[in-house]
């Protein structure tokens, strides 16, 4: 992967904040990352892990205490916010509430000197994108939080920044307005062809809209990759827990093969369970399995059985919480069909098979 | 006509009741309007428009608009009848308008960077900051007049340090100046300007300033897009607390300005005073209110043009 080809490449980039006395904060320690042109990434973990500050040093807020920043092969590090092609898209939105939403849009482009006239093809091209031709006049405090969102990505877009930072854009939306904004920035992001950097901690919102996600936690990086392998094939605890239901159990390594290893379970079965990369494990491991990969079987013929302590309909599916015969909680997920009531009832012991390559190895 | 219902009556006595206390409860507020603000303004306007009296006072129910005659025009002394501009009273205005005008222009300049500086301190530390900016209140004007005075003077802590470090040879005069009144005016009212602009500032998202950054605007941009706008209630509040009392001010200007640089404030309490002319004390103070409030209505609808949406 040669570093010019990335749209930002952060190189072992460490932030140390002081606090009051003698208390360091370390946001962000020795992190890496490389981040493709025109890529929805997304920077995902809790708050307090880092993310936002290394949104912060891309943008040029604050400067890394070590390491570089380099977009498209340039080291930015040290630039002021206003000589980087990169804008932000608020939490808050961050409108200037004394300018309308077209001099809000417009306003990137004005600082930069451009003429008059292509200001304003350019605002009302912007307006067209986000679909707010008709309130181009209004104040700002004057439109709905869904239309401020729209008006805070016209308004970062507008530049045409090489990379453009979302700092939890979403989070002050309701539920279904969210929902909306989600497919609406995928759209922009497609239509726009620029680089996205989405900061959020909310997981179901990582999976649903990145091309790749880095989870953070403690000011690391844990794990890169597409939200199908952050969920399917997590490497350590931290990703598997923080990302989904998991289901966590004990067991002993067998044989170890290419990318995969045999583990005989505490409570019972032998499986197959994936690797992570250059990872060769060995003694006692931990196993995540998916509660949807797990399914419920006739407890004479299964490998091993749990108890039903709880039931519970979500609609498309059915959540059992179990506990296995060494103590472990369990849960499965199996979806309804119609006009069909389960047959198992609280108290009940029943079987349980987990699904064939859908085991994972952690390493820690 | 139907007899009223039960409910009517009783939505009718309560009704009755609360006129009553509604007038009870706006009381304190009648008070202030029509006892303490425009009662004073009409007995001023009576005494403007009467005879003056021998020995001060005025000649009650006796009407002449010779006070308001001498606030613009003077008569020759040996001739009634050759009238001339009021020279010396159109200076004073000059004065009064021009010193106040420079010092709020001042407290501007000087107040709102350091309302700046005390807006962005961590929270905790600002309140101090705040507490030091009002310390200089809590002593009477005259005496913090004096302490100016102290050191402006020829002979004064300042004069003498910079003679001691040869950097004059000669004290440079500065009382009885109008710098020295702008001076004075300045360091007594500049917290009324620090106050309501740190207000302002402290109301105002930083994160608006950083969006300003992160949208090409440089430092100078950022402040004068951004931050001024945005603090300009502020700045508008602390200047109209600052030109007020400036333009009205009498104990700065009667220590270091002397006799030789009046204000109105002075020019008012000469009449009330040793000039024994209550009917002219009274039409300059009202002339003063209606310059003030002119100086007003022009500042702020100016200022409420020139703010908001810049470059459409």
């Amino acid at each position: 992967m040669s570093s010019t080809a990335s749209a930002i490449d952060a190189r072992n980039v460490s932030k140390v904040f002081r606090g009051a006395g003698q208390d360091e904060v370390r946001a962000l320690d020795n992190v890496s990352v490389a981040i493709r042109e025109n890529e929805f990434f997304t920077l995902l973990g809790p708050s307090g892990c880092g993310k936002t500050t290394l949104l912060r040093l891309i943008a040029g807020f604050d400067f890394p205490t070590e390491g570089e920043i380099l977009l498209h092969g340039e080291d930015i590090a040290l630039l002021p916010p206003y000589k980087r092609p990169v804008n932000t898209v608020f939490q808050n939105y961050a409108l200037f509430p004394h300018m309308t939403v077209a001099q809000n849009i417009g306003f990137g482009l004005e600082m930069l000197g451009r003429p008059k006239a292509e200001i304003a093809a350019r605002v009302s091209e912007m307006l067209q994108l986000v679909r707010m031709e008709e309130l181009k006049d209004r104040r700002t405090s004057q439109i709905s939080g869904g239309q401020q969102q729209r008006v805070a990505l016209a308004r970062a877009l507008a530049p045409r920044p090489k990379v453009l930072l979302l700092d939890e854009p979403l989070s002050a939306l309701d539920y279904k307005l969210r929902k909306d904004m989600q497919i609406e920035l995928k759209r922009l992001q497609h239509e726009t062809g620029i680089t996205f950097i989405f900061v959020t901690h909310d997981q179901e919102e990582a999976l649903t809209m990145s091309d790749r996600i880095a989870v953070m936690s403690k000011g690391k990086i844990r794990q890169i990759g597409s939200p199908r392998d952050i969920y399917e094939r997590p490497t350590e605890r931290f990703v598997a827990n923080f990302i989904g239901e998991t289901n966590m159990l004990k067991g002993v390594v067998g044989k170890v093969g290419k990318g995969f290893a045999e583990v005989k379970l505490a409570v019972g079965p032998k499986i197959m369970a994936s690797l992570p990369d250059d990872f060769t494990p060995a003694g006692e491991v931990t196993v995540v399995v998916r509660p949807e990969h797990v399914s419920i079987a006739d407890a004479k013929k299964a490998a091993f059985k749990g108890t039903l302590e709880n039931i519970v309909f979500f609609g498309t599916d059915t959540h059992y919480h179990l506990r296995l015969a060494d103590g472990t909680a369990m849960m499965v997920r199996l979806q309804n069909e119609a006009g069909v009531s389960p047959p198992y009832a609280v108290g009940g012991v029943v079987g349980l098979t987990i699904a064939e390559n859908s085991a994972r190895v952690l390493k820690d | 006509m139907a007899e009223m219902t039960r409910a009517e009556q009783v939505s009718e006595s309560f009704r009755k009741a609360d006129i009553v206390t509604r007038w009870w409860l706006s009381a304190p507020a009648m008070f202030t309007i029509f006892i303490a603000a425009i009662g004073p303004l009409f007995v001023m306007l009576m005494y403007s428009l009467m005879v003056k009296g021998d020995y001060g006072d005025v000649k009650y129910w006796q009407f002449s608009g010779e006070g308001w005659f001498n606030v613009f025009f003077q008569r020759d002394i040996f001739d009634e009848t050759v009238v001339t501009w009021a020279d010396a009273h159109t200076q004073i205005f000059a004065r009064s308008i021009g010193l106040a005008a420079i010092t709020t222009l001042a407290a501007l300049i000087l107040g709102f960077p350091t309302a700046y500086f005390i807006a962005t301190r961590d929270e905790g530390k600002r309140e101090i900051w705040l507490f030091l900016i009002t310390i200089p209140f809590w002593t009477n004007i005259l005496i913090r007049t004096f302490a100016i005075q102290e050191t402006i003077r020829n002979e004064g802590v300042l004069n003498t340090f910079l003679m001691k470090l040869g950097i004059i040879d000669t004290p440079i005069q500065i009382m009885f100046t109008n710098t020295a009144i702008v001076l004075g005016m300045v360091y007594v009212y500049l917290p009324l300007m620090v106050l309501p602009v740190y207000a302002a500032m402290e109301k105002m998202d930083f994160r608006l300033v950083e969006a300003g950054y992160d949208l090409y605007a440089t430092r100078l941009k950022v402040l004068w897009r951004i931050i001024l706008p945005l603090t300009k209630p502020g700045l508008i509040a602390g200047s109209i607390l600052v030109f007020i009392p400036a333009i009205g001010a009498y104990v700065t200007p009667r220590v270091l300005g002397g006799g030789k640089k009046m204000m109105l404030g002075n020019l008012i309490e000469l009449q009330f005073g040793q000039g024994r002319d209550w009917p002219l004390g009274a039409a300059l103070s009202l002339t003063l209110m209606v310059i003030v409030t002119l100086a007003l209505l022009v500042y702020v609808r100016n200022a409420a043009k020139g703010g908001g949406g810049h470059g459409h």
